[in-house]
């Protein structure tokens, strides 16, 4: 596929934590458009390989390109060279980010997250601004809690508000790191529910999560990551069903029963 | 032996020579404290830089500044350092003296602050593409502020009084007007309570200036504002376990 049909392509990323060997080569391949639903033990490396796509941590070897374009990296003839600081910050609006932890900022009102971005990064004028997070705040079914402080939004709300905040910044990909692990129970269909409407608009997303019904229901391709390698690679109906290996189907056994 | 002198007292409580050495101490308290935080910020972000050699600059200023009493570093910048060729005015030397010492402190206050904000709060300000500056004026020193207000407040109090210090190299503040009316009018007890009274009513404003700045970086936090950010809630309650 050409690379300019990818939205995210990486190529043998590697990745160490001092001696720790996190990623050994992983290669993923995402259309746009697509949604790819990231699944593996914990400490496998899907986190970590998430953070690495948006550059919140470097990479050791290989290379992430998104839409085309290197990630945290310029291309010199010795090789890979960091980018400075202002052109990472560049790269990363095009990749919107949602955390487990939420991590809005306690100190905005909903609305003020959200415009954060748009405001301080985009230069927007606050007016535009506020009027896109509007509109955010609805789609995401919260159009009343503009004014609210994270401190008083349940978790399921805090998460939605910051799939608007991510969404904000008008991003090609979007990346989710299990989004839904800290929430309640009877929360978790609320954010699920946002995810399975962005990816029917068709948003290109990159999911890790747990929630084995979001990826039968959403994804068109599971990537089953363990030891820091990309173990298989299926459509969710043939990995869930008819695992290839080994360590794949060992891992079904342990979350479905 | 002459006594209290209760009509003195009262004509001193509004000599106009006095209340301009108290706004001396006002205005000198203030430009030190601006030129404190910027220096304060400035080393406190070099301590947690990456690179080694900001690094160190930060750690051997603190190090120093906090290492020699203050007094030893006004003479040596206002009469010491002419036999150099570095001649500074008074309050150049004052300004210059109080700021670095002053830098020295808050940087320590101001590092403990930017430490607490959670990791998950720079991971989400670079998330939605924010550079490094715009993350900490934006998202970081904003929330450090709730935490670093309570100890810098109590810095600017100490400072309201510090300043006196500054008399020894002739600034004329607050010390220094009354030392040199009391040689005009010999009311010693008198003229130094009135001082007292002023240094007080100074540091009795800013309490309420201050407690006004916290309740501001608290509210967002809700009705628990004024307590402790959970940040620190979570470490004492983890200690508490232990």
């Amino acid at each position: 596929m050409p690379t300019a049909d990818l939205a995210v392509q990486a190529l043998g990323v590697h990745k160490f934590y001092g001696s720790q060997h996190v990623l050994r080569g992983i290669d993923l391949e995402v259309p746009r458009g697509q949604v790819v639903v990231v699944v593996g033990p914990s400490g496998s490396g899907k986190s970590t390989l998430l953070r690495c796509l948006n550059h919140l941590e470097t990479i050791h070897r290989g290379s992430i390109r998104v839409c085309g374009d290197l990630i945290g990296y310029r291309e010199t003839p010795r090789g890979l060279i960091e980018l400075r600081d202002a052109e990472v910050a560049r790269h990363r609006r095009r990749i919107g980010m949602v955390f487990q932890q939420f991590n809005l900022f306690p100190h905005l009102t909903a609305q003020g997250n959200i415009t954060a971005g748009p405001v301080h990064v985009l230069r927007e004028s606050r007016g535009t601004a506020v009027a896109e997070a509007r509109r955010l705040l609805a789609l995401v079914g919260l159009p009343e809690k503009a004014d609210a402080y994270p401190a008083q939004l349940s978790g399921g709300q805090q998460q939605r508000v910051a799939i608007a905040r991510a969404l904000a910044m008008q991003p090609e990909v979007m990346l989710f790191d299990e989004p839904t692990s800290a929430l309640d129970p009877e929360m978790i269909s609320e954010v699920l529910d946002v995810m399975v409407a962005l990816s029917k608009q068709g948003m290109t997303m990159i999911v890790v999560t747990h929630e084995m019904g979001f990826a039968r229901a959403v994804a068109d391709r599971v990537v089953f990551v363990d030891e820091g390698r990309v173990v298989e690679e299926a459509a969710p109906a043939e990995f869930f069903s008819r695992p290839r290996t080994e360590r794949g189907r060992a891992f079904l056994d342990k979350i479905l029963h | 032996m002459a006594g209290w002198d209760w009509a003195a007292f009262q004509k001193y409580l509004l000599n106009p020579y006095l209340l301009e050495g108290a706004w001396t101490t006002v205005w000198l308290s203030v430009a030190v404290m601006a030129i404190g935080l910027l220096l304060g910020l400035a080393a406190a972000l070099m301590r947690m830089s990456q690179h080694r050699v900001p690094r160190d600059i930060a750690r051997f200023y603190i190090w120093l500044m906090r290492g020699t009493p203050l007094l030893v570093q006004l003479i040596i910048i206002y009469t010491g350092l002419p036999q150099l060729g570095i001649r500074l005015t008074v309050i150049q030397s004052a300004l210059l003296g109080l700021g670095l010492n002053e830098g020295a402190y808050l940087a320590e206050i101001i590092r403990a602050g930017i430490l607490s904000v959670p990791r998950g709060q720079f991971d989400a300000a670079r998330g939605v593409g924010m550079p490094y500056w715009t993350m900490l004026r934006v998202v970081i020193l904003p929330q450090a502020a709730r935490v670093i207000i309570p100890p810098l407040g109590n810095n600017f109090n100490g400072l309201l009084k510090t300043t006196s210090l500054a008399s020894v190299i002739s600034l004329e503040e607050l010390l220094r007007r009354s030392q040199m009316l009391i040689q005009l009018e010999f009311k010693v007890l008198e003229i130094f309570i009135v001082a007292a009274c002023y240094y007080l009513a100074m540091t009795s404003l800013w309490g309420m200036v201050q407690r006004r700045l916290e309740a501001h970086f608290g509210r967002p936090y809700g009705p628990s504002a004024g307590g402790p950010p959970r940040a620190i809630e979570g470490t004492l309650l983890e200690q508490d376990a232990r």
